[in-house]
């Protein structure tokens, strides 16, 4: 067999890969930079609680935050029903799930780089910033973001790499369907799974492989060049 | 143009000083750790007195007596701070318009500024290839073109060796001329300040020891 020829159905868990992992992981940046600020310069009750929960899905067995997903998403959950019913939106057994879930598991790692790199900001430049006229908003868009650049982008690249590997709580939560589900993973597993199927898997494994050094590579490259721009 | 009476406590520090002047330029002289930096701080809104009162010009910036409290980004209080807090990820151009841009058209003419601060082989440089004093000078620039209502330089040549100090100070003292706001100058150096101020406030400990007037 031609290892550079990939079947249809392969080419299809390539695509939905990409595509879950993209836009799981840009879905979930805003809410991962209101995280990750709260948590390197806010003072709340109750921080160390919400540190926790935002760090949970690292520690859980993925098949549990799959399963918190499908009784707080699912079509009969609370948010599923509600989703579905305002907005016809369904998660379930979608894409979309697939998504969801991929941005649940790499949310930590986003939360975590981006953390870092807020409480690394140069304070004194943003009191400079204030002294010139910036209001909070502007400070943190012309100063504090611009700053914490190279950290958001290694969270980005860590959270799309975790999506892209991200198994158990997308099989849990949405199933391995053809063309809708079944991501790179979830297409590796089933070719493990069925008579002749090695050499699909080792196919689909190096595109992993390549897939994932890949994006670490082009982060790295990326922080590099932000940082001889900013410089020390 | 500077009223300003200012009580924080700092850890074991206690700021408690009380001064005014009516020159245009007014100088803080005295000692590292002396409260130079705190007072800045205060009027430029960065730090909070426990209680005082200060104004700048016809300006009440901030009295604990009925609550007023400028916040920072409206004071126009523009600091040239002694390490000059150049925005690193902006070419020296955007550094000196970002206080501009913020203020709409009401900041000062770019060229002009330029001129005066003879920044104009700088303008599409980083500020991390910038030396001391190249950095110094733009940091006073975007603080001028910030539309300013007054000026704070604090210890804007501490940082600099001898030969870099001669290279600003004759800026300085055409700043002074042409800027025709209030303008405190803090520093340690007895020289910089004969040549630049009017009033000479000296501070120790936290408290202020003398205010003389400096006869030209």
């Amino acid at each position: 067999m031609d290892w550079f020829h990939f079947s249809p159905d392969e080419w299809e868990a390539i695509r939905l890969s990409l595509r879950v992992a993209t836009v799981g992981t840009l879905a979930s940046l805003p809410a991962g930079l209101l995280a990750a600020y709260a948590l390197a310069r806010w003072r709340f009750p109750g921080k160390i609680l919400f540190d926790g929960l935002v760090h949970l899905p690292l520690v859980l067995p993925p098949v549990v935050t799959g399963y918190l997903l499908l009784i707080l998403f699912g079509r009969r959950g609370p948010i599923g029903a509600f989703l579905d019913s305002t907005f016809g939106i369904v998660l379930s057994f979608r894409w979309t799930g697939a998504a969801l879930a991929a941005a649940v598991m790499g949310f930590p790692l986003l939360v975590r780089a981006i953390r870092l790199s807020f409480e690394a900001a140069d304070r004194r430049l943003e009191d400079a910033a204030r002294t010139l006229g910036a209001n909070g908003l502007l400070v943190f868009l012309t100063v504090t973001l611009p700053l914490a650049l190279p950290g958001i982008l290694a969270g980005l690249v860590l959270a799309f790499a975790k999506a892209l590997g991200e198994f158990g709580a997308t099989i849990t939560f949405v199933s391995n369907i053809p063309g809708e589900t079944r991501t790179l993973p979830t297409a590796i597993y089933t070719y493990t799974q069925v008579p002749g199927g090695d050499a699909n898997a080792a196919r689909l494994a190096a595109v992993a492989i390549v897939l994932s050094l890949a994006a670490l590579v082009v982060s790295e490259l990326l922080s590099r060049r932000i940082a001889a721009r900013i410089g020390g | 143009m500077f009223d300003v009476t200012v009580r924080k406590i700092l850890g074991d520090f206690v700021l408690d000083a009380r001064f005014r002047s009516e020159a245009a330029v007014t100088a803080l002289f005295g000692p590292s750790g002396a409260g130079k930096t705190s007072i800045v701080n205060a009027i430029a809104g960065l730090l909070t007195p426990e209680r005082g009162r200060i104004a700048v010009g016809e300006s009440l910036l901030f009295n604990s007596e009925n609550g007023t409290d400028i916040p920072v980004h409206r004071r126009r209080v523009r600091v040239v701070f002694q390490e000059s807090r150049l925005f690193p990820h902006l070419s020296v151009r955007q550094n000196l318009v970002y206080g501009r841009w913020i203020a709409g058209r009401a900041g000062g003419n770019l060229d002009e500024i330029v001129r005066l601060l003879g920044l104009e082989d700088l303008l599409s440089r980083r500020p991390r290839s910038l030396s001391g004093g190249e950095r110094q000078r733009v940091a006073i620039g975007r603080a001028l073109l910030a539309d300013p209502m007054a000026l704070l330089l604090d210890e804007p040549l501490a940082s600099l060796d001898e030969a870099r100090k001669r290279e600003i100070l004759p800026y300085l003292e055409k700043l002074v001329g042409a800027a025709r706001i209030p303008i405190l100058y803090v520093s340690h150096a007895r020289e910089e300040i004969e040549r630049l101020a009017g009033t000479v406030v000296t501070l120790d400990g936290g408290r202020v020891k003398s205010v003389e007037e400096i006869k030209r």
